[in-house]
């Protein structure tokens, strides 16, 4: 981990929304390769984190810099063009276009406008893969809108994986699957994670605890502390304020104040 | 059950019929209607194909890009006039004033006018001059993410404006009047039935071009795309693309077929004036898109026929009566059948499907059971319930 | 400088029609996400309330018509929301074409009952003719309507922030999901909401036949420029809706005034679009980091 120039370099930033402080003061760097994962309390600045690398969140100060080039102020589609993808918690499908078309847009973000306007002629091998990756390929000539919801969480992760960005950001890539499904895509994860640098946010610590090397605790918009697994779940603050009162993390803090800002999607 | 092979087979099944279905109304506009029709009433089909051809513009902008644009009348204007000036200088001949100038006491052929003695340059502006208002329009509205019901009411507002104007500039459009009293056009006579069934080809030609083309934009990458950015518009930001350059084409496509109508129909009809082309017109036809179908060209092309065809019939004679209908057929159609005329088969299916199946199979495809059941993407023989697309894929 | 002096009683009482009907659209739509075309005809219908009181009240026709028409538009308003409009919530395009349809219909009942020839409202005897006041021509029925906007504002302000039918109001307004959970019956002020935003085109409708003759088609000269209101103002904002209404009303009578009629209508067009570039949610915004 001490790359000479991490991929993602994230110095002094801070978000404020009508006077909280969702993030106040975050330093965060990924080298790359890295698969790391975001966790902490609900309100802890997470996704808004993701959403300012993104672009959809603008900060109040700060700077996101990105295999040397600032992202702070470009808009969310130039993010895109430059290398970062994200999915998101609520999974947000195209549900009327088939799973295949889906993934064939994601791949074609790179097109000129007229190139755009021919049909698509069969099944690009780059499309083919990624759906046979994420295990959609059976259903591929589906609407995307007969999926169920773990199945849409894949082929967000398709498309993302389409995109072949250098950084990937996932939000909540397991929220609400089955257990069997959440195995699958933690092996899916480990497996993109060796050819690209992989942000996961996560609120599942079983999770965390069996896919996470490096994890990075978030705590009222701040980082709380880095490390690997064992260490920060040996960190008397952190089991003060996220594990505290429960060995059993498994049910993901139920008592922590529901922050509204944090719960969103694309809707 | 429904398995990915038998999908496929139905897409296929229903691309041919979607080919037999063009080719026979193809051989009804363009063989059976000529020779049955009186001149008279080819005239009239020509001028409901010459709407039908703004209305797929509006099929595409609102039914494929969710772009409710009210003010199609402008395009619709911008090309008629384009084309109206022309054959009003053509008419008067090298170096003379349209008649209504003369009227109205202008002297001098206003410098606005002075191309237009060029056909290059007014068929030209026809493609043109609607074209670049409507991206530019679109540019600064889309990127600014102004969208829905705004972009609504601001095309809503361009199209009183512009009326306003037109009226307004009494020496220049010919006001109120509009322009009017054409007798040829490129050669034709228009006062001769042989040359107005020779018009009515082409505007059947250029509408089955167009629809040809929009087709085949809608079924390419780029229509995909344009369906993404109606259904969310956001997500699509976060697949790279810019969702307000999709917009703009699209807006701008249907701006130019607008355009292209207005052209038609000016030696179709023989006027153009501002009260073709105000907020209502503008409205009246979005509301032949609903009733066709907005969700499919041909929904399009179908509502603009039949309803003009009303409206004909119905203000022939019963002029007040036609209002209360057409307001009473906008409320039905809006709350009872969303999807026009072409998704009624559908929704009929669906509701039989409901009556004779149960309930059961309606839940929503989109608010699955919070943890799924079965690993479906090891086992795709057995795909999850087709519930819910029946009705979103009975159109193309 | 007089001649322009003289606009400024015209462009305010303009302003303050459209704010009169904005008022409405911009809470229907905030809330509701209702685009009503319909609200036109009940600017009309107010209208004709004060041409038929003129049977029972003579000249003072306009001051009954006032309280009677913010009645009947908004019980027209609500039959309209509980008939049909209710159907459609979350669907804002489709409520604007099927109001628009009952917009026609709407016309076509006054055509029908009133006949298609516009008609007059005596205006009551102390609202005809003007002061004079700094040198500016001031035409009693011009303040009338402007004072009357200003009171009406005031009376939404007041009910919106001081009782507790209007907090709620705004709550549904700002997250009708919350506000539901939170034991609000939204439905109940959804109705309110309609109720009183029609009845204000009502309103608005008395006050036109102070400055114009009545006639079916009457809304139909109103709803679109008040539409723009709402754009530039922001959805739901009271302060966004009145500096809209009146910059709106002013750049329109100036714009007649300098150049010609036929040319305002664009020039405000313009003005909408560059501003929207500047502020594309309008002056007012209501935050929220939900993506729509």
């Amino acid at each position: 981990m001490t790359a000479a120039e991490p991929l993602l370099k994230i110095s002094g930033l801070s978000v404020v929304f009508d006077g909280f402080r969702a993030i106040d003061g975050i330093d965060l760097s990924v080298a790359e390769g890295e698969l790391r994962f975001l966790i902490g309390p609900n309100g802890a600045g997470k996704t808004t984190l993701i959403d300012v690398v993104t672009g959809l969140t603008k900060p109040a100060s700060g700077s996101v810099s990105f295999a040397g080039r600032e992202l702070v102020g470009k808009r969310e589609h130039q993010v895109v063009r430059l290398g970062v993808g994200r999915t998101f918690q609520t999974a947000v499908v195209f549900e009327e276009l088939t799973v295949e078309e889906n993934v064939d847009l994601a791949a074609s973000f790179r097109m000129s406008l007229p190139a755009l306007f021919r049909r698509r002629q069969g099944r690009s091998d780059a499309v083919a893969a990624v759906l046979e990756r994420a295990g959609l390929m059976a259903l591929a000539e589906q609407p995307a809108g007969i999926l169920s919801h773990g199945q849409r969480q894949w082929l967000e992760i398709a498309m993302l994986l389409a995109q072949e960005p250098r950084l990937l950001l996932l939000d909540e890539p397991v929220a609400g699957m089955s257990r069997e499904e959440r195995e699958r895509t933690g092996e899916l994860l480990v497996e993109i994670a060796r050819d690209r640098t992989v942000v996961v946010v996560e609120h599942d610590m079983e999770f965390v605890r069996t896919y996470a090397s490096a994890v990075t605790v978030l705590h009222e918009g701040r980082v709380l502390t880095e490390g690997d697994m064992a260490s920060v779940q040996a960190d008397p603050q952190v089991q003060e304020v996220y594990l505290g009162r429960s060995r059993d993390t498994r049910a993901a803090e139920p008592a922590a104040p529901a922050e509204e800002k944090e719960k969103e999607g694309v809707a | 059950m429904k398995t990915p092979g038998l999908l496929a087979q139905r897409t296929k099944g229903g691309k041919w019929r979607g080919v037999v279905a063009f080719a026979a109304v193809a051989l009804l506009v363009l063989a059976v209607a000529p020779v049955t029709l009186s001149p008279f009433r080819l005239e009239l089909l020509a001028k409901y194909l010459c709407f039908a051809i703004a209305a797929l513009g509006i099929g595409l902008a609102w039914g494929k890009g969710g772009m409710l644009t009210l003010g199609q009348g402008v395009f619709f204007g911008l090309g008629g006039y384009a084309m109206a000036m022309h054959l009003k200088l053509a008419e008067a001949g090298p170096g003379e004033l349209p008649d209504f100038m003369v009227w109205s006491g202008v002297e001098e052929l206003p410098l606005l006018w002075e191309p237009f003695r060029q056909p290059w340059f007014a068929l030209l502006m026809v493609v043109l001059l609607p074209g670049t208002i409507a991206a530019l329009l679109g540019l600064l509205v889309f990127g600014r993410r102004v969208r829905g019901a705004y972009f609504a009411i601001l095309t809503q507002a361009l199209a009183a404006a512009f009326v306003i104007w037109l009226v307004g500039q009494q020496g220049l459009t010919g006001g109120t009047n509009g322009l009017t009293n054409f007798s040829s056009f490129f050669g034709l006579d228009l006062a001769s039935a042989q040359d107005q069934r020779i018009l009515y080809f082409i505007v059947a030609i250029v509408l089955g071009l167009l629809y040809l083309g929009f087709r085949q934009l809608v079924a390419s990458r780029y229509g995909r795309l344009l369906i993404a950015v109606r259904d969310g518009e956001d997500r699509v930001r976060f697949l790279g693309y810019d969702p307000a350059v999709v917009k703009t084409v699209a807006f701008t496509m249907s701006a130019v077929s607008a355009g292209l109508a207005g052209a038609l129909f000016v030696p179709v009809v023989g006027i153009i004036s501002p009260a073709l082309l105000g907020v209502v017109p503008s409205l009246e036809l979005v509301f032949a898109v609903a009733v066709g179908g907005r969700y499919a060209l041909a929904g399009a092309v179908l509502g603009a026929v039949l309803l003009n065809y009303a409206k004909t019939t119905f203000s022939e004679n019963y002029a007040d009566g036609w209002l209360y209908l057409q307001g009473a057929l906008f409320i039905g159609v809006m709350a009872y059948a969303p999807k026009g005329v072409i998704g009624l088969a559908g929704q009929i299916r669906d509701f039989v499907a409901l009556r004779t199946r149960g309930p059961a199979r309606r839940i929503p495809a989109q608010q699955p059971p919070p943890v799924p059941p079965g690993p479906s993407a090891d086992a795709p023989a057995e795909p999850v319930e087709p519930v819910g697309p029946v009705e979103k894929e009975a159109v193309a | 400088m007089n001649a322009f002096m003289n606009q400024l009683p015209i462009g305010l009482s303009i302003g303050a029609v459209l704010l009169l009907i904005a008022l409405g659209l911009t809470f229907t739509f905030g809330q509701m996400g209702v685009i009503n075309m319909a609200h036109g005809e009940f600017i009309m219908a107010g209208a004709y309330t004060a041409y038929m009181l003129q049977d029972w009240a003579g000249r003072q026709a306009v001051l009954v018509a006032l309280p009677v028409a913010f009645a009947v538009a908004g019980l027209m308003g609500l039959l309209l929301e509980r008939t049909l409009i209710r159907r459609f919530y979350g669907r804002p395009l489709d409520t604007l074409l099927l109001t628009w349809g009952v917009s026609l219909v709407l016309q076509q009942v006054a055509r029908d009952l009133f006949g298609a020839p516009n008609v007059q409202v005596k205006a009551p005897t102390w609202l005809v003719g003007g002061g004079e006041w700094l040198g500016i021509r001031m035409p009693y029925a011009r303040m009338f309507i402007f004072v009357l906007a200003m009171l009406s504002v005031a009376a939404i302000w007041f009910y919106l922030s001081r009782t507790k039918q209007g907090r709620r109001m705004q709550a549904v307004m700002q997250n009708r999901e919350l506000a539901s959970c939170s034991g609000i019956a939204t439905s109940r002020v959804d109705q309110r909401t309609f109720f009183i935003g029609s009845g204000l085109a009502g309103v608005a409708g008395v006050a036109l036949t102070l400055i114009g003759p009545v006639g079916p088609a009457l809304g139909t000269y109103y709803i679109v420029d008040a539409f723009l209101v709402v754009v530039a103002g922001g959805l739901g904002r009271l302060q966004g809706a009145v500096i809209a209404a009146f910059v709106l009303g002013l750049l329109n009578s100036y714009v007649e005034f300098w150049s010609d009629a036929s040319l305002a209508k664009v020039v405000v067009f313009a003005v909408i679009i560059g501003f929207l570039q500047l502020r594309p949610q309008g002056l007012f915004v209501l935050r929220s980091r939900k993506l729509t």
